[in-house]
């Protein structure tokens, strides 16, 4: 292997698990890109951030969009700029350099040190678009045609894709990528991760938001689930608000930090205060109504 | 010994190829197993297995060819938690058949009140009583031509719901060549929008040629809009106990129809066997989760292409009466067929997608349901060739005659 070992352990503000610690070492050691799945709010994005600070390394982040094109991450050439350039004769136009602008892609493969590269949501742009950096990812170089210049990474950077399954990604690139799936936490991990962002709650009142946390990720049919980013935000809300720990499962304060769908305080709401009448009944009581 | 393992991931269906291969031996080389079986089972997965989707798989796999292996450690836990509950499939003889002449629905609610009333322990299998397989018209994964069913969908919140959320990552697994080819047929699905909103990023080389040499060679640049795909699509799918048996056909489909991305909207509604007064949001069918079929006639303009996916073979009472939907508990006052005729008169585009081969539309036990619905809808067979047959019938409105 013609890079170091370096050892990803995991960094103080990100509590990772054994089984993605090994995935990301693999795939550093493997000089692979590390494709990571996982529900919304379990960390994907921030481990790029916890690897680069581990391992005191730069982090480039290269969000996708649905209208990214895999050419903007290597390079755009302004023609435009240029032609008008050329009108009003305030610059020397002979030096295309000039406006070649190089992508995030391009940045990180021309920085002198190794660097973190984020691809973060890959699947937010076409279908296409990884396939098109299947070559670029491969052999870590890429060639402009308008300066005749090769770029080429002198430090294959540590890449790290994520994706949220909105669309099924190519088979062939998924075969140049170290998969991993970020399960949700268990009570146990997730009592690790709260403890990193508030080292000082109240027992009770943990315990309390804990239990009543992972009983409405329970409920079955919501359409978004609470994940971790928001039952932080929701002890946060907790603690600030003062609320008595022994009324949290009872009275189910500040549920908006949780829940972002109306629909979904709705199930919840119906489920818990036993009113059986579901909204077809309150809705139209002419036309559907159950038998009984 | 080793490469063995490589064609039982094949085996049990984990698309492993040669390079992955490659560089797991490589990784292996450099150690990164750390001598454990624990750190190789992760070090394999990591590096063969690329959906989450295929991990249930790789646990099988894995298990059943290091499950001999005596190891201190032992393996992780998860490995033997698969879970296989499929019933077997029942034979259904004529005999059987003949023995259950078509119950009326009032007959058959009467008797099972009268069922309800006198049983008080469970059944599986038999022939009268409520409980799971057998031939009783009441209850669940047996064979009554137009029972009842009871359990195995339900409107509570319960374990069954989970189950119906796995079928629906079934949905998404990919049956490549089919897929490809369903991509290739919907891809004829696009008209071109007039130009007429959205921002103008397409240098428009004529005009601008023109401009420049109005202006005395003083370059002067005109901007276009891109022209994009205005096709919306609304897709509604049959997730009824009939439609198991073609769930492969409907997976591919529903796969591609997911992967086309170049319709501007794309809704996706289920329902069970027959169209009545919701649309649910996933197989599963609960009403905790649906939208109102009134709300998606008054909101959805005509302008959506309707697909329809469904066997269309029901209980005649199913379609045609009032009170025939097959939830026990559930009553729509309008039959079936009404809410079919309202959505093909408001959906000026719009096709039935039977995935029941054609020539056995004429035979097949719903033989009358299928007729009546093909009065309404255009109904084409869900192959490569029915679905091209049904995109062309979509790009033009077709007479509505009901």
């Amino acid at each position: 292997m013609a890079r170091k070992a370096v050892d990803y352990k995991g960094s103080s503000d990100y509590i990772v698990s054994d089984e993605l610690r090994n995935s990301v070492n693999i795939a550093i050691a493997l000089q692979k890109p590390l494709l990571i799945k996982g529900e919304p709010g379990t960390g994907k994005t921030m481990l790029a951030q916890s690897i680069a600070d581990s391992l005191g390394l730069k982090l480039i982040i290269w969000n996708i969009k649905s209208t990214t094109k895999a050419q903007e991450g290597l390079y755009v050439y302004d023609t435009v700029q240029r032609l008008y350039d050329s009108q009003f004769g305030e610059s020397d136009v002979s030096d295309i350099k000039k406006y070649i602008k190089l992508g995030k892609l391009g940045e990180a493969f021309l920085t002198s040190d190794p660097v973190v590269l984020l691809i973060d949501e890959i699947d937010k742009a076409d279908l296409e678009f990884p396939n098109d950096l299947l070559w670029e990812l491969d052999q870590m170089s890429f060639y402009i045609p308008e300066t005749r210049e090769t770029i080429t990474a002198a430090n294959r950077p540590i890449v790290i894709i994520t994706s949220n399954a909105e669309k099924e990604l190519p088979d062939a690139f998924l075969r140049r990528c170290i998969f991993h799936y970020i399960a949700f936490p268990d009570p146990e991990g997730m009592e690790k991760i709260v403890a990193v962002h508030h080292p000082r709650l109240e027992k009770r009142l943990l315990e309390q938001a804990m239990e009543t946390f992972y009983m409405l990720r329970s409920i079955s049919n919501l359409q978004k689930r609470p994940s971790t980013s928001e039952l932080i935000d929701w002890l946060q809300a907790l603690v600030i608000g003062g609320i008595n720990p022994n009324k949290i499962k009872q009275d189910l304060p500040y549920l908006g930090v949780l829940l972002k769908k109306n629909e979904d305080l709705d199930i919840i709401l119906n489920q818990l205060h036993g009113k059986a009448q579901s909204r077809v009944q309150n809705a139209k009581g002419s036309f559907n109504r159950y038998r009984y | 010994m080793f490469t063995k393992f490589y064609y039982t991931l094949k085996d049990f269906g984990i698309p492993v190829s040669f390079n992955e291969w490659q560089l797991l031996l490589e990784a292996l080389e450099a150690g990164m197993a750390g001598s454990s079986l624990t750190g190789f089972y992760y070090l394999c997965r990591a590096v063969l297995v690329k959906t989450e989707a295929h991990y249930d798989r790789f646990d099988q796999a894995f298990a059943s060819f290091f499950g001999d292996i005596e190891t201190p450690e032992g393996l992780p836990e998860k490995i033997w938690e698969w879970l296989d509950k499929e019933l077997p499939e029942m034979e259904v003889s004529e005999a059987m058949r003949a023995n259950h002449q078509q119950l009326d629905l009032e007959e058959l609610k009467r008797m099972l009140e009268e069922r309800l009333a006198e049983q008080n322990e469970e059944h599986h299998g038999g022939n009268r009583w409520i409980g799971t397989g057998g031939t009783s018209p009441f209850g669940h994964s047996g064979y009554h031509p137009g029972g009842i069913r009871i359990g195995g969908n339900t409107r509570s919140l319960s374990a069954v719901k989970v189950a119906g959320m796995r079928k629906y990552q079934e949905f998404r697994t990919d049956e490549t060549l089919g897929v490809r080819q369903f991509q290739v047929a919907l891809r004829k699905l696009r008209q071109f929008t007039t130009r007429l909103d959205g921002a103008r990023t397409e240098l428009d080389l004529e005009a601008t040629i023109d401009k420049t040499c109005s202006n005395a060679g003083r370059l002067e640049l005109v901007w276009e809009r891109p022209r994009e795909n205005g096709i919306k699509v609304l897709l509604l799918m049959d997730s009824g106990g009939s439609m198991v048996s073609y769930s492969r056909l409907c997976n591919q489909l529903f796969t591609a129809v997911n992967r086309s991305n170049h319709f501007k909207d794309l809704k996706i509604f289920y329902f069970h066997n027959c169209i009545y007064d919701w649309l649910y949001h996933d197989p599963s069918c609960s009403l905790t989760d649906y939208t109102e079929t009134d709300y998606v006639l008054k909101t959805y303009d005509s302008d959506y292409r309707l697909i329809i996916v469904g066997d269309a073979s029901m209980s005649s009472y199913e379609l045609m009466r009032a009170g025939g939907i097959i939830e026990w508990g559930l009553y729509n006052d309008k039959p079936g067929i009404d809410w079919l005729r309202r959505m093909r008169q408001h959906f000026e585009y719009s096709v039935w997608l039977n995935p029941i081969p054609k020539n056995y539309w004429n035979w097949m036990e719903g033989t009358f349901t299928i007729s009546k619905i093909a009065e309404i809808f255009p109904m084409e067979s869900l192959t490569v060739e029915g679905l091209e047959t049904a995109i062309n019938k979509l790009r033009s409105r077709q007479a509505v005659q009901v």
